[in-house]
């Protein structure tokens, strides 16, 4: 693998992420508990979807075979996709909802301040833009895991299950691979094993104050960074690309 | 948000879905002003929710129409939206200071949406041959029940004299949407498309459209629940707060338990 594989690689990661989890998130439009909650997750999932079209711009830049953003996302298949598994779960109830946002949130937002120091100029950019808007995202869904922990004890009994259910698709959240030992050497991409000890921190501190428990189970899910995905992955793949590979070449 | 929530999932690209995510989130911020705004009359949102779950409260005919296509979202844009900012422009010149200042501010946001929507057609329309069929099929089902959605004729429109009497309307149904239809056949024309009117013509004298007959049966049966969508568009809405009642209760027990907490310290 050379650098510039190794950076295409990486920037599909990022934005294969943020492509899915926006996508589920928009699912949840006209349906939410409140009103201002529809208006919340629709305006973090456009949030998301920006942040992947700038990546995904990036990485068809990187690979220079002349695909752009569009490509990248309504024209491959699901093997060639590097969103990490928790993004692509579906929403369950609120509760389930809230736990994966609130995980991948707090990854993201770590993760993302030290991408603020890359040596890549765009990649930087990218960061110091998308940290802003995690911030609120971050806010948002600690707010709501406050809220839903220490509320009743439905809310209570529903958190923790959705927690339960999506703690087997944290770790790969952290693990490193060749490409990410490249960056590392090259100052382009930080190192996961600094966002980890931030992120457990954190989770924790969240975790005790919304009087929950931290999950027991040991059981770890991985294979995004090679492409194997959960089941649902192929159903929301064809859901989203379904009208622009119907109308080969078509402009929109 | 339902019709146009029913395709963001399947925006044809990016650009395209950010664009939407946008307008539909513009599209419940309305909602919040205006539920805003007839509070300071003394009636809470938790009540006028409950009368639209119950059926007690209407809501505009259009949304009980099927979205079915990519192009019925550039449709909704460029007809619905583009009537709705005939009827919003007059009623933000009304009476009633917290709405006539809520459709301010919603009409500088239709106005954009109005404009993404002919874009998407006018995108269609100059695309592929099926592009453009797709858009001129939007066109034929959205025109009517965009016509029909500023309301009943003068003679036939049961609030318009009080309504306007009290000056929160300023102006006709009937002018409204001659308004609206002047407007909106030469656009249709300028990219190509047909108003799915035989009888619209151009009367020089007037320097006005007269379009053909409205279906008013169809009208007044969708005001009534009887149309394509009604049925599912209440089902949905109200699965979605009985499904959100145990969070609305849980937002406000930890809010309980933190107001206490803050008293005891």
């Amino acid at each position: 693998m050379n650098i510039q594989e190794a950076k295409f690689q990486y920037l599909l990661r990022l934005g294969d992420s943020s492509l899915i989890i926006g996508h589920r998130l928009s699912e949840w439009c006209g349906h939410g508990p409140i009103l201002e909650e529809d208006i919340a997750l629709i305006n973090i999932a456009l949030d998301f979807v920006g942040n992947a079209t700038s990546l995904l711009a990036y990485a068809g830049q990187i690979e220079g075979k002349g695909r752009d953003e569009d490509a990248l996302a309504y024209l491959r298949d699901e093997r060639e996709f590097r969103n990490l598994l928790i993004t692509e779960q579906p929403n369950g109830d609120f509760a389930s909802t809230i736990a994966r946002q609130f995980l991948f949130d707090t990854y993201m937002f770590f993760l993302y301040e030290d991408l603020k120091n890359s040596k890549d100029e765009t990649v930087a950019a990218i960061a110091v833009k998308s940290h802003k808007e995690i911030t609120y995202h971050l806010r948002h869904a600690t707010e709501w895991m406050l809220r839903l922990g220490d509320g009743t004890t439905e809310s209570h009994e529903r958190l923790q299950s959705g927690l339960n259910d999506l703690w087997m698709f944290t770790s790969e959240m952290f693990d490193m691979d060749e490409v990410d030992a490249m960056l590392i050497k090259e100052g382009f991409a930080p190192d996961l094993n600094k966002v980890k000890t931030a992120w457990e921190k954190r989770v924790k501190e969240v975790i005790a104050e919304a009087t929950l428990q931290i999950p027991t189970s040991t059981f770890k899910q991985k294979g995004s960074k090679e492409g194997k995905h959960t089941e649902y992955l192929g159903f929301l793949l064809a859901e989203m690309q379904y009208v622009h590979r119907e109308y080969p070449g078509a402009k929109w | 948000m339902l019709p146009e929530g029913n395709w963001i999932t399947r925006a044809p690209n990016l650009r395209r879905k950010a664009i939407l995510l946008a307008k539909v989130q513009d599209e419940g911020g309305h909602g919040l002003y205006l539920y805003s705004a007839a509070e300071t009359l003394g009636v809470d949102r938790t009540e006028l929710l409950s009368q639209l779950h119950t059926g007690k409260a209407k809501y505009s005919s259009i949304f009980n129409y099927p979205t079915l296509s990519w192009a019925d979202i550039g449709a909704i844009g460029w007809l619905v939206d583009g009537a709705a900012i005939m009827n919003q422009t007059v009623l933000a010149r009304g009476s009633y200071g917290p709405y006539s200042r809520a459709m301010v501010r919603i009409c500088k946001e239709e106005s954009f949406h109005n404009r993404q929507g002919y874009e998407i057609m006018m995108t269609l329309a100059q695309g592929t041959p099926e592009q453009k069929a797709m858009a001129q099929d939007a066109l034929n089902r959205w025109w009517w029940p965009a016509v029909m959605m500023l309301g009943p004729s003068d003679d036939k429109s049961p609030n318009s004299d009080q309504l306007m009497r009290w000056k929160v309307k300023l102006e006709s149904n009937d002018a409204i949407r001659e308004r609206f239809i002047d407007r909106t056949v030469p656009q249709a024309e300028f990219i190509g498309l047909k108003v799915p009117d035989k009888d619209m013509k151009f009367n020089e004298k007037t320097g006005h459209y007269t379009h053909g007959e409205i279906n008013w049966d169809e009208f007044f049966e969708v005001i009534k629940g009887n149309g394509p969508c009604n049925a599912k568009r209440l089902k949905d809405r109200v699965e979605a707060d009985k499904k959100g009642r145990w969070v609305r209760e849980a937002a406000t027990a930890y809010a309980a338990k933190q107001a206490k907490e803050r008293e005891i310290a």
